[in-house]
């Protein structure tokens, strides 16, 4: 009985909560606030106005830019999404525990190193390769950086797939190749397209890595963002924040439809 | 046999992987380490990095990690508690993931209307009598923003811990007599503590590199090493001293995933 009073939430920490969620949220609210501010500044609001959309929609060097990343996030996730998935089921093939443990931790290097060593190290990496710095260098970049996110997330697929289906399968006669595709893949699908979203925002929200590894010509949204802020307030950058705070939250609503129907009570986490 | 090939052969590209873009970069930046400004071997960056100058930003550079941390802890904990009480958890624990997912670049952005001389949080200072004063480009803005930034990447962790908590070890402890505290002390805080544990990796780590913020809001008044690496990199164009200070960086980095035990999967 005692307990049923303990699940409740005093008002004070409802009030606590709700302070959280505020500060949270104000200063996305406020970006977009002032978006529609004809004054120009992020004070004194004038008047509405939606100049600032009108504007982002003609500036044409930013759409690219736009395309660019759009472009790079998909394709990178795609090529991070095979090769991990091909990786998972390799380590998941593994008998001896040392070599399997080797992989993991391998495989883990780049999702704790910060980002600032990634894009140093893949400078260094690209120069020396003898690779231009570019958009194949951020493509190549990206896709490494999401290889091992996809391989977190579609492990725990498999280890929780029971082998006496895969024996099942192959005592009917299924071939290997029918294993893989009618048995194994179907099952783990689920966090094959978990992978592939964390892929797609790391790829999307990425900056620092990016910032290091491209050269003349080609921007990703995050770099031109940080040249535009660098060079002080204009509210086109609002206006496009809006729009990819309404983006982000279609993404948020996909992801949570996906992995709720799969595996209630975990989300990935980003850096 | 058969088996052995078709794992090879998913391995592959994996594997190609590892070799190029882990273990290669890594190599990489401790072989460039050893090289001064003109490409000749030396240790001259080591010894540079020993000096005052830099041991000084590394230990700045460790104190606002540090302060980063144990501050997005102490906000981290309670809301991650009270989520776990809350109807609708997982809803609530969505939404307050929901802004990790805006672009890191985009809220760095806000602050820097928000912290302005005549942004709203001066107005606000005006407003209570204090009158305006200098936020933005101040050590105090750069902990502020990094703090927002990291709490939602402490408070998941933390939740996903109280959250496989047994609720009946609570029932326990209250039926054995303990008070709130102590349930708090000796059950539910070392049942979480993994959760912290990876809250404060997810956070430490990032805090001692980020250099955009320190660029954007702290107006190169914070040094930390992610801030020098980037300088050293992007701007000197000494990457000798900045792939030393990249080693340093991971040392530290091992150093701390150690502490903190294995990172669980997806967090």
């Amino acid at each position: 009985m005692v307990y049923k009073l303990e699940q409740r939430i005093t008002p004070l920490s409802r009030i606590y909560l709700v302070l959280i969620f505020f500060i949270l949220y104000a200063p996305i609210f406020f970006l977009v606030f002032y978006s529609f501010n004809s004054g120009g500044t992020m004070y004194n609001f004038k008047s509405f106005t939606l100049d600032w959309y009108k504007e982002l929609f003609q500036d044409s060097r930013l759409l690219i830019i736009v395309l660019n990343t759009l472009v790079i996030a998909l394709v990178s996730s795609l090529f991070a999404t095979i090769i991990g998935t091909l990786g998972a089921l390799g380590i998941h093939s593994i008998r001896k525990r040392q070599t399997k443990n080797t992989l993991l931790s391998l495989n883990n290097v780049l999702i704790v190193s910060p980002d600032v060593i990634i894009g140093a190290s893949f400078l260094i990496l690209f120069t020396m390769a003898g690779i231009k710095l570019g958009m194949y260098s951020v493509l190549l970049s990206h896709i490494a950086f999401s290889i091992p996110i996809v391989v977190l997330m579609v492990l725990p697929k498999l280890s929780e797939m029971s082998p006496t289906l895969i024996d099942a399968a192959r005592d009917l006669g299924a071939s290997q190749w029918n294993v893989l595709t009618k048995v194994i893949l179907p099952f783990i699908t689920p966090g094959i397209f978990a992978g592939f979203f964390m892929a797609l925002t790391y790829s999307l929200d990425d900056f620092a890595v990016t910032f290091f590894v491209t050269g003349n010509g080609f921007t990703t949204l995050s770099v031109e963002i940080y040249s535009l802020a660098r060079r002080g307030i204009s509210l086109n950058i609002n206006a496009l924040s809006a729009l990819l705070f309404l983006f982000t939250l279609v993404l948020v609503v996909v992801y949570y439809f996906i992995s709720h129907r799969n595996r209630p009570g975990r989300w990935g986490g980003k850096k | 046999m058969n088996n052995k090939v078709t794992r090879n052969l998913y391995l592959f590209p994996y594997a190609l992987w590892i070799v190029l873009f882990v273990v290669a970069p890594l190599l990489l930046v401790i072989y460039y380490s050893f090289f001064d400004i003109e490409g000749h071997f030396s240790l001259v960056n080591y010894k540079t990095f020993f000096t005052a100058v830099y041991l000084k930003m590394t230990l700045s550079s460790f104190w606002y990690a540090f302060l980063i941390t144990v501050i997005s802890l102490i906000i981290a904990y309670p809301t991650a508690y009270l989520l776990t009480k809350t109807k609708h958890k997982q809803l609530w624990l969505l939404l307050i993931i929901v802004p990790s997912w805006i672009n890191l670049l985009l809220k760095a952005y806000a602050f820097l209307g928000i912290f302005g001389t005549k942004g709203i949080a001066n107005s606000f200072l005006e407003a209570i009598g204090i009158g305006s004063k200098q936020i933005l480009f101040t050590d105090f803005s750069f902990v502020f923003v990094s703090v927002y930034i990291f709490i939602p990447f402490m408070i998941l962790p933390i939740f996903n811990a109280l959250n496989e908590l047994n609720p009946t070890l609570l029932d326990a402890a209250n039926d054995l007599g303990a008070s709130k505290w102590i349930t708090f002390r000796r059950v539910i805080f070392p049942l979480t503590i993994d959760g912290v544990k990876a809250g404060c990796q997810v956070v430490f780590i990032p805090a001692l590199s980020l250099f955009m913020l320190t660029r954007l809001i702290a107006g190169n008044r914070v040094i930390t090493l992610g801030t020098a690496i980037e300088q050293q990199f992007l701007v000197t164009q000494d990457w000798g001293m900045g792939s030393t200070i990249a080693v340093f960086l991971i040392l530290i980095m091992f150093l701390i995933i150690s502490l903190t035990g294995n990172r669980k999967r997806g967090v």
